[in-house]
């Protein structure tokens, strides 16, 4: 017997009602439905996770000034200026996992250029901070050792300044004032976007580290950094680099046990695994509701065909008296089932890429829907059909051609 | 020997939990292709049961049946099923068509298992409701045919594989007398182009078209004898 008849039959069967096989499908589009959701939020998230990974920087360790420890009164974190340029310079010399460092100071005030203005975040920084930070210039030179040196009153500025001062205008060679203190704009940073926690990391002024402590901050000592920037060498030493670190300022602080450190460090992928925790709990959940609508879809299915094949079985018993084989029926009724469910799974995959759809443009992340979890569900929802659709298909098969005939 | 169906001692016992009863006793009969048989007897004689062996439906506790010279008895659930779309053809009393199915398509039924492409199907099928007289009601649902046109229906399903044997328990039974009286007109016109029909019946008027008739009593044959109408 043709695949095409048994397509038809089973069609004409589901179509005869209507209402029953649309019920019976819900669990599926459901279940589908979840699942496809859950892909989608899934691998965005986790690519908007890589995105930002990759716009910090891989293998980070930021040392900040003060302690994290809890208990007793302490000066929020970055408040205290304990940390130097020497600092910086002891870590890069003396820790062997670390590849390189660089001091930063940071500060917020306005930026004028002719009758524009901005108010934005300075930070000071060596040419380290740029590599460390996988940060190029689009367009001008970075800051170099000689501007440090130098304290050279020039700057760097983030794509979302240069949009606000400049509009359209190349900004290069022009002066703008940064607290009131002449600049001059030698660069413009490539576009890095929002980081982890949401801040837009192009709405900064970058300024060599001892312009910015000589000149745009207030502190005691003009070799205070405010924080360190420390890259790893790679991802295997990142716990190492931290350990060695610690231990070094440690010692150059004279920290001896029970006395509170005054400094403490965060490793960024420490940060991000949060990030990647919750996104992972949002999947399983949807992954539970997918897979428990699933099974109760398809139990639904096994209970709708098994009440199908009694009501048909005056049907079944015509097909065998007229030369249907027992694998002929037993294939009915699974298409019947796999339509069922495949029809469900297309309806599910429609409604879980629109959810999806809403859900990435809410949020701002690309859509991803990837043909393979199309597939992946597609094939799931053709699954659920043969092994709920089996039992029912089996028994409508072992009629006995006799009773089924006489069946009222 | 030439029979298209041989019985030979065939028994059939029915176990109902620690009961048994023994519906057919010993019953051997041949039929000869082209032939006419009625079966008529009391309600509960077997006929119905030894129909059902004789359509391959069921099988007898013992005995021996062969079918064109081949031993059912030896064969599988499938070959059984092969035997049944294209050896014989059944016509039922209560016509059992499939409902919601265009009566074309249930005369198309026994192609489809045959294998069939749905163009010599519907070729055959619609040359099969012509032999019934029911050109133009291809279309007609059962539920929008007379009793009469179904079981015509019935019957163009029942031939349209070109069996070799029609086997009919009782086709009458649901129609009035006119009507049984053209099912009876049809199925001796069928029997003249060479199909071999047996039929169950309890009308002498419809037996009486048949040229042999056996009467059955509680599981036995008591007699097998001509009616004098020749085929
Ligand atoms: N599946 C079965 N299980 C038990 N007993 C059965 C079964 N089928 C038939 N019988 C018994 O076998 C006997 C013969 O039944 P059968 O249906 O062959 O009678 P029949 O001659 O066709 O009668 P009718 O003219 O009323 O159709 C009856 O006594 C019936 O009760
Ligand atoms: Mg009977």
């Amino acid at each position: 017997m043709d695949f095409s008849q048994t397509l038809k039959i089973a069609l004409r069967a589901l179509r005869t009602n209507k209402m029953r096989s649309f019920l019976t499908m819900l669990g599926i589009i459901i279940g589908i439905a979840a699942v496809i959701a859950m892909m989608a939020v899934g691998t965005g998230a986790s690519y908007v996770i890589s995105q930002q990974i990759a716009s910090i920087g891989s293998n980070i360790i930021l040392v900040i000034p003060g302690s994290t420890t809890s208990g007793g009164l302490r000066t929020g974190s970055g408040g205290a200026q304990t940390l130097t340029s020497d600092d910086v310079k002891a870590i890069m010399n003396e820790c062997p996992s670390v590849s390189t460092a660089s001091g930063t100071v940071r500060s917020s005030g306005q930026i004028v250029y002719g009758n524009m203005n901005w108010s934005t975040v300075i930070m000071g920084g060596t040419p380290e901070l740029f590599e460390i930070r996988e940060w190029p210039v689009t367009s001008g030179r970075s800051i170099t050792q000689q501007d440090v040196d130098s304290a050279g009153k020039v700057c760097l500025l983030g794509q979302t300044v240069a949009d606000n001062l400049f509009g359209s205008a190349d900004p290069i060679g022009n002066i703008v004032r940064i607290k009131k203190i002449p600049f001059t704009v030698i660069g413009i940073l490539e576009g890095k976007g929002q980081s982890p926690q949401g801040t837009d990391q192009d709405d900064t002024v970058f300024v060599p580290l001892r312009t910015a402590q000589r000149n745009l901050v207030r502190s005691q000592r003009t070799d205070s950094v405010g924080a360190l920037i420390v890259k790893a060498k790679s991802e295997m030493v990142l716990d190492k680099a931290e350990e060695e670190i610690n231990s070094l300022l440690n010692q150059r602080h004279r920290i001896t046990n029970g006395k509170e450190p005054d400094f403490s460090t965060r490793n960024l992928s420490e940060i991000l695994a949060v990030a990647e925790k919750s996104s992972k709990a949002m999947s399983l959940l949807l992954g539970a509701v997918a897979s428990i609508s699933l099974i109760v879809g398809g139990i639904g299915i096994m209970n709708i065909m098994l009440v199908s094949v009694t009501e048909r079985t005056r049907e079944i018993g015509i097909r065998m008296a007229i030369g249907a084989k027992k694998n002929d029926i037993l294939l009915q009724f699974m298409t019947e089932a796999v339509l069922l469910t495949m029809l469900g799974g297309l309806i599910g995959i429609a409604l879980g890429a629109g959810g999806a759809t809403i859900v990435s443009k809410l949020l701002g992340w690309p859509t991803m829907i990837s043909i393979q979890s199309i597939t992946i569900a597609f094939f799931f929802s053709a699954a659920v059909g043969i092994f709920f659709g089996f039992y029912p298909a089996r028994k409508a098969a072992g009629l006995n051609p006799i009773d089924a005939l006489r069946y009222e | 020997m030439s029979d298209v169906i041989s019985l030979t001692d065939i028994r059939r016992v029915f176990t109902m939990g620690d009961q048994q009863f023994e519906a057919l006793k010993g019953i051997s009969y041949g039929v000869a292709a082209g032939e006419f048989v009625a079966i008529m007897g009391a309600s509960g004689s077997g006929k119905s049961t030894c129909m059902n062996i004789v359509g391959c439906l069921d099988r007898p506790t013992s005995g021996q049946y062969l079918l064109d010279g081949l031993d059912v008895g030896a064969m599988d659930p499938n070959q059984l099923a092969d035997i049944r779309n294209k050896k014989l053809g059944f016509v039922f009393q209560g016509f059992n068509l499939l409902a919601r199915t265009p009566a074309v398509e249930n005369v198309e039924l026994p192609l489809v298992y045959a294998g069939l492409n749905a163009k010599e199907r519907r070729q055959k099928a619609v040359i099969a409701m012509e032999q019934v007289g029911l050109a133009g009601k291809e279309n007609n649902h059962p539920s929008q045919l007379s009793g009469g046109q179904q079981q015509r229906v019935a019957i163009a399903r029942a031939l349209v594989n070109n069996p070799a044997v029609i086997l009919a328990d009782e086709p009458t039974g649901n129609l009035d007398s006119t009507t049984s009286e053209e099912i009876m007109v049809l199925f001796t016109a069928l029997n003249k182009k060479g199909i071999t029909i047996i039929m169950v019946t309890h009308e002498h008027d419809v037996a009486a078209y048949a040229g042999r008739q056996i009467t059955f009593k509680d599981g036995k044959i008591i007699s097998d004898r001509p009616t004098g109408r020749t085929a």
